[in-house]
């Protein structure tokens, strides 16, 4: 698979970018990736087993643990999936709250992924004002669910706490406030020169490849694929409210970019729509401790794309197996075909925009010269990081000045 | 006007007789199909190549006791979800790869090998995934008589 002549690079296990670490073998010729291979399961805590030994209401607490920003995403998942197999409709205003968690998660989980990519381009006042702008959307779910991240919101039946008096008004003043900034990024990122050079043709992933391998949510969208679980299979309260699916032909990270930001308006949108239509009423049904035998598969559209939960009942309290996959998995393979035939510099934001969870433990990068075996250096991510920036500096795409200019804007 | 769901069912059971009965619609974008493990490269091949379920979501292995179940998730434009099943023997479950139709199923059936124990006639050799690559042989988590590992749980 790789030439002996090349440079072989290991990237990993333990890498910043991953909800789950993983390792990558870049096979190097010069500068430009010749092949590349993902290695995964280095974060494989066998959930999947430990669901089979837990009650469904344990699982539904283990399995928003499964990542730490899609969190509501697997929650509603696994709920939803577990709630067919017993035949439960939960009440309009509990699938309502599920749908307004979901996407404030959709939004803090976009501005993250925004700022991640700013910073792995060397633009990092964009990263310091949409992680600031994320602060609205965090405190929010904090108020209305008690937690920043794991929100514990879901339960089989139902949600657990309902929308207080006064707290529509906080939520829609947020979705004025993000909005506004929103606005901006979008007028930025069809407007910077700079921006869009660094962006276009990077990590090209072509309409095909991206049905072939799989690609779900933003990376496959920005590919040209409408797909979306809310609009395609509709769950909680998507079939009552009206959104675009974003869509992009330019298959490269300014395509993700494009998608993601538009995206964010479109959750303000149906955030407003879900203050305004939710009915009264009860917010939680009785849901029998022992699930009827059965089987289910439940599919939810998280910020990264379909997340999909097959769940067997076998009478008893407890599942008889739970099969959980995970958007990232979908798009890694994906990650391989964007790197090939690229330079190194670009191999950060490559990875990023597919945006998988970042695991903030190594960040080693080990570089091998297959030809010379006796010479081995490491690199850390950080150091790969500001070499992509130095080496597009060097190619004249310097983001000094546009760091400056956005730090003056806000500054007023 | 029939719904997509019964359309598809009709046409499997048309196709191949052997799936009368067969076809069951859980609701309208779920259908579920069992297949003969012998029959099953036909009624795949079939569904990818010309009845356009062109993606595959995921691959779900299970221990049902007396034996393995494997279930193929296929979708038609993100629409509708037709499951696969194929049922195999405890003592040689094997299946055959599906990484010529998508090569995105490797790690999908990776895990059939690892957590299952059950063998991918054709699936090109590569690391082993999710388990560690030191993992001991012959133990596979997810099927019902494993209870753990002695030195991991007393730990």
């Amino acid at each position: 698979m790789h030439n002996s002549g090349d440079v072989q690079i290991p990237i990993g296990p333990q890498h910043p970018a991953l909800k789950e670490p993983e390792s990558f073998l870049i096979s190097l010729h010069g500068e430009k990736i010749t092949a590349a291979s993902v290695k995964l399961g280095y974060n494989h805590r066998g959930i999947e087993k430990a669901c089979e030994e837990r009650t469904y209401i344990q699982d539904l607490y283990l399995i928003e643990r499964i990542c730490g920003i899609c969190s509501h995403s697997h929650s509603t998942c696994f709920a939803q999936t577990v709630e067919e197999i017993a035949g439960i409709e939960i009440p309009v205003r509990a699938k309502y709250i599920r749908t307004l968690i979901a996407e404030l998660e959709r939004i803090h989980s976009h501005l993250l992924w925004l700022g991640v990519a700013g910073h792995e381009i060397g633009f990092d006042t964009l990263l310091m004002y949409t992680w600031r702008d994320r602060e609205i959307v965090m405190d929010l779910l904090a108020q209305l669910t008690g937690n920043r991240v794991n929100y514990g919101i879901n339960t089989i039946g139902g949600v657990r706490r309902d929308i207080k008096p006064g707290q529509k008004e906080a939520v829609l003043n947020a979705m004025d406030a993000l909005e506004e900034r929103t606005k901006y990024y979008i007028e930025l990122a069809q407007a910077e020169t700079t921006l869009i050079k660094r962006l276009s043709g990077v990590g090209v992933l072509s309409r095909k490849d991206a049905q072939h391998l799989g690609a779900v949510g933003p990376t496959g969208r920005a590919s040209g694929i409408e797909r979306d679980v809310r609009k395609d299979d509709p769950y909680a309260a998507y079939a009552e409210l009206d959104f675009k699916v974003i869509t992009s032909d330019k298959c490269d990270v300014y395509g993700r970019t494009l998608v993601r930001v538009g995206e964010l308006m479109e959750s303000y949108s149906i955030v407003r729509q879900i203050m305004k239509k939710i009915p009264d009423g009860a917010i939680t049904v009785k849901v029998p401790r022992k699930i009827p035998p059965g089987e289910a598969i439940g599919r939810y559209e998280a910020p990264r794309g379909e997340d999909l939960h097959y769940v067997r009942a076998n009478g008893t309290e407890k599942p008889d197996r739970v099969k959980v996959r995970a958007p990232t998995l979908a798009n890694i393979q994906a990650v391989s075909k964007m790197l090939e035939d690229r330079y190194l510099a670009d191999m950060p934001i490559v990875v990023a925009a597919i945006d998988p969870c970042f695991s903030c433990t190594d960040r080693l990068v080990a570089i091998r010269d297959t030809q010379d075996k006796k010479h081995k250096h490491t690199m850390i991510w950080e150091t790969l990081r500001l070499k992509g920036i130095e080496w597009h500096k060097e190619r004249g795409i310097d983001f000094t000045l546009l760091n400056k200019k956005l730090a003056d804007i806000f500054k007023k | 006007m029939m719904l997509d769901g019964e359309k598809i069912k009709e046409e499997l059971e048309n196709r191949f007789n052997y799936l009368k009965d067969a076809v069951i619609i859980k609701r309208e974008s779920r259908i579920f199909a069992q297949i003969p493990l012998e029959k099953f490269e036909e009624v795949f091949r079939y569904l990818v190549k010309q009845s356009r379920f062109d993606a595959l979501s995921a691959i779900t292995g299970l221990d049902s006791g007396n034996g393995f179940t494997v279930i193929y998730h296929l979708h038609r434009e993100g629409k509708i979800l037709v499951n696969l099943k194929v049922d195999l023997n405890k003592e040689k479950p094997a299946v055959n790869t599906v990484t010529s139709y998508f090569p995105g199923a490797d790690n999908f059936e990776r895990e059939l090998i690892d957590l299952l124990g059950i063998a991918v006639n054709g699936l090109a050799a590569g690391n082993s995934y999710p388990l560690p690559d030191n993992w001991p042989k012959g133990e596979h988590p997810l099927r019902k008589d494993w209870k753990g590992r002695p030195s991991a749980s007393s730990v």
